[in-house]
């Protein structure tokens, strides 16, 4: 059986986390997921899940936060991608099955995925 | 919302929503008295009594941008449908605290679903909170406190890759070492 994982455990992860922690504040890259009723009702959590999936596998070390709802609740799931210098990028509907393509082009091609984009900020 | 971790979610973003910077989520599974009980406790600005009455009927809302407000009247009905139900204490300044109860092993109780990925969207919140998150099943009991957890940290961010993973699996494991007999 494997071991189970305790807080002893946390500490040797502190560890590995704080090799490059300045790096990442500085340059990072920021997912926001809608977390409000109406983005939970849409599936905004399993889209959650499936960013954090996808993000492990791939190994990018990209922030995910979750926020409340901002108003545009017919759009939901939303999820809004931030990298530095770059404009903020909202995307709408988003599904769990659409996930790994929003990862690959947004942050690993660096190309927008336009035809979910539901809005756009700064830039 | 089909998994009761989804009602427990928008429980818990009313209170990120309200300012919480202490939530508690309680959940009991009690097999001798077929019972469920889900308590989420807040320290966020709390109600008034009179809205505190209300707030279970969809069209009482604290909502500016519309009128209505569908998160607890759904989780009143899950609850309903299986002999229990949903009550709302407040206190303007204080905090507000929800409680529904379940028939446990009533055939229209929801599952209780993903609450790793619950506990995670709450954990991953802009606004930064500590949740206790304390599951009874009968005599067994996992607790996860992130005020241990960020002790344990020190300056590295519970949002950190590394951390986020660590501790889906955490949970995941604390959760499955219940036993529960039942989804």
């Amino acid at each position: 059986m494997p071991k189970l994982k305790s807080l002893e455990d946390l500490k040797r992860v502190r560890e590995e986390a704080q090799q490059g922690l300045k790096v990442r504040v500085e340059t990072g890259t920021r997912i926001i997921v809608g977390m409000g009723t109406c983005g939970i009702a849409a599936g905004a959590r399993d889209v959650m899940r499936a960013i954090l999936e996808e993000l492990d596998k791939r190994k990018i070390e990209a922030h995910v936060e979750t926020v409340g709802c901002i108003g545009m609740c017919v759009r939901e799931p939303l999820v809004d991608i931030e990298q530095a210098g770059r404009p903020r990028v909202t995307y709408g509907n988003v599904r769990p099955d659409m996930v790994p393509r929003l990862i690959e082009e947004h942050l690993i091609n660096g190309r927008v995925v336009d035809e979910w984009v539901v809005g756009r900020l700064g830039g | 919302m089909r998994e009761l971790a989804l009602h427990i979610l928008d429980c818990l973003e009313n209170a990120v929503e309200a300012g919480a910077t202490r939530i508690a989520l309680t959940i009991e599974e009690d097999t001798a008295r077929d019972l469920l009980t889900i308590t989420v406790e807040d320290n966020g600005r709390g109600m008034p009594p009179e809205l505190a009455e209300r707030v279970l009927d969809p069209f009482v809302t604290t909502r500016t941008t519309r009128h209505v407000g569908l998160g607890l009247p759904l989780f009143a009905a899950a609850a309903e449908r299986t002999g229990g139900r949903v009550t709302v204490h407040s206190v303007p300044g204080q905090g507000t605290v929800v409680q529904a109860t379940f028939g446990l092993t009533h055939w229209d109780r929801a599952p209780l679903g993903d609450l790793p990925a619950t506990l995670l969207a709450v954990l991953l919140a802009q606004q930064p909170v500590e949740l206790v998150y304390r599951h009874r099943v009968d005599g067994r009991e996992f607790v996860c406190d992130t005020a241990e957890l960020r002790a344990v940290l020190g300056e590295v961010p519970l949002s950190h890759p590394r951390v986020r993973e660590w501790l889906r699996e955490y949970l995941s494991e604390g959760i499955a070492g219940l036993e529960r007999p039942y989804p």
